[in-house]
């Protein structure tokens, strides 16, 4: 019986192993992560896995059950330590020896390591997976008195995580090296709004600070920054980027590109046989024409299915606006479309909470963000879906609707 | 344990049991029942696990708040008694409630 072995437990594996199965492969399927638990929804982790009101068996994307039924053998706390595409075979970590059809690597990211003295202290933290979240929590007790925490990066792992930690009743710091948060990838009245988000319910926020150390005798006590300044710390949360995992891609020998493993539109790699998909890869994104990554669920999800169809030969999924969301305090943050290379924003305010803008190159829409507005998140989809054209110069009146011939919304 | 249906779109009826406190969305995905996709995990972002309630149903649950209406207004094919089962939570009134999935989630 043919077999395809997929290295990896996150939402491109769990999503490509469902996928092939569906697609009528009809081998044998292995899904093999190393973490210890089944393939789970990561972005609750950070938010309310950590805040304690999403407990772990509804964190799974599909529960043990689904994995019998749809005939998915899964290796949990299993490494895959080398492969060798000539004889199609790949070494798991106890020495055991398996051969492959096809090989599906979703390997993922991990945590960018900080690089200062003091980055080994105990109760150093990063945010990537379960055991983090795990270790945290554990760390941090329950009922007792709060502490201080300091988040090192402005990204949306930072801002989210610092968000549970305040609701948890924390003292919450920020520390973003450059001159404003979600820089490079959030336009700024975006992030702005976020800032007086997290302001407003006591998360302390300093830009244009360089970590330059951290100190403590075991345990970290301190974060201090380049110009002397220092800061107290409980626990340190580091949050400033991950590093694709292409280790085993090397041992390979898959072409990479900017450290991430080239794919083509169908998902295939350099080598025969070999696919990959999530946010280990880099290759043409269908929507937008443009080379890039993008590291979110549904684009590792859509890649999996294209994967899948591929391997299946069946036709390709159809293709997808990408989208993004982001739950920071009470503030639903939802993003369609890519807004690089825009020319205009227009805004479109329904009061100081909810508002949208819209990000347009030569007088076409690319991109929407959404602050606290469903409405216009799906309108913009759809706008981007089917290509609708809309009055770019009625746009910023709420009391019209987005696409003509549909109610306006109320606020 | 309560007694959950699903209908799929070409009629096939899928019996369940499920505990009260989950949502629709984790009722379908615990029993194995195709047609939700939810892929926001349930944070009610990205309107992929539309579902419509029974008629007799539809008023015997939480109401769809502002950001699930609004979630709605561009999915395909909604009716007036059209969820996102992420934001619908089955409570121990609900025995016997029937639920009907789209033919397409996207």
């Amino acid at each position: 019986m043919k077999r395809c072995i997929i290295v990896g437990g996150g939402h491109a594996g769990a999503e490509a192993a469902f996928e092939l199965r569906k697609k009528g492969w009809q081998g044998e399927i292995v899904l093999i992560s190393a973490e210890s638990y089944l393939p789970y929804h990561r972005p609750p982790i950070s938010k309310t896995y950590l805040t304690g009101e999403t407990p772990l068996k509804r964190l799974y994307i599909k529960p043990a059950a689904a994995y019998e039924k749809a005939n998915i053998c899964i290796k949990l706390t299993t490494k895959v330590v080398d492969i060798k595409p000539l004889e199609h075979t790949v070494t798991l970590d106890s020495g055991e020896l398996l051969t492959y059809d096809k090989l599906i690597l979703c390997t993922g990211c991990s945590s960018r390591k900080l690089t200062v003295p003091g980055a080994e202290l105990d109760n150093v933290f990063s945010i990537r997976t379960l055991d983090d979240i795990e270790h945290i929590a554990r760390t941090l007790g329950s009922n007792q008195p709060p502490k201080h925490i300091v988040m090192i990066g402005g990204g949306y792992i930072g801002l989210e995580t610092a968000a549970s930690f305040k609701k948890l009743g924390h003292h919450v710091t920020i520390l973003e090296r450059s001159s404003r948060i979600l820089n490079r990838i959030a336009a700024e009245p975006i992030a702005a709004h976020i800032t007086k988000l997290h302001q407003a319910q006591g998360v302390n926020i300093f830009t244009d600070k360089s970590v330059t150390a951290l100190t403590g005798e075991h345990a970290v006590q301190a974060v201090y920054c380049s110009e002397g300044e220092s800061f107290k710390a409980d626990i340190v949360v580091i949050g400033v980027g991950a590093e694709p995992n292409t280790c085993l891609a090397n041992y390979a020998g898959l072409q990479t590109k900017q450290g991430r493993i080239e794919v083509n539109q169908q998902g295939k790699t350099s080598v025969p046989d070999i696919y990959a998909a999530g946010d280990c890869t880099i290759g043409i994104e269908p929507f937008s024409g443009q080379n890039t990554t993008l590291e979110s669920v549904p684009s590792a999800v859509q890649q999996a299915k294209m994967v899948a169809a591929t391997i299946c030969e069946v036709p390709q999924p159809q293709i997808q606006v990408p989208w993004f969301w982001s739950d920071i305090f009470d503030c639903k943050l939802q993003i369609a479309g890519l807004y690089q290379g825009y020319d205009t924003v227009i805004e479109r305010v329904y009061n100081c909470d909810s508002k949208s803008y819209w990000y347009v190159k030569s007088h076409k829409i690319i991109a929407v963000t959404c602050i606290n507005c469903p409405s216009d998140f799906q309108a913009g989809k759809k706008i981007l879906k089917e290509n609708i054209t809309i009055s770019l110069s009625e746009l910023k009146n709420v009391v019209n609707p987005i696409i003509p011939n549909t109610s306006p919304v109320p606020a | 344990m309560l007694k959950i249906t699903f209908i799929q779109h070409d009629g096939e009826t899928i019996e369940t049991e499920v505990e009260p406190g989950m949502s629709i969305m984790q009722a379908a995905i615990e029993n194995l029942v195709e047609g939700i996709e939810g892929e926001c995990g349930g944070s009610g972002s990205c309107a992929t696990c539309h579902c419509y309630l029974s008629e007799q149903w539809s008023d015997k649950v939480t109401q769809p708040d502002n950001n699930e209406s609004q979630m709605l207004e561009m999915v395909n094919d909604t009716t007036a008694f059209s969820r996102l089962s992420c934001q619908v939570k089955i409570t121990k009134e609900h025995n016997g409630l029937s639920v009907t999935l789209p033919e397409s989630q996207y």
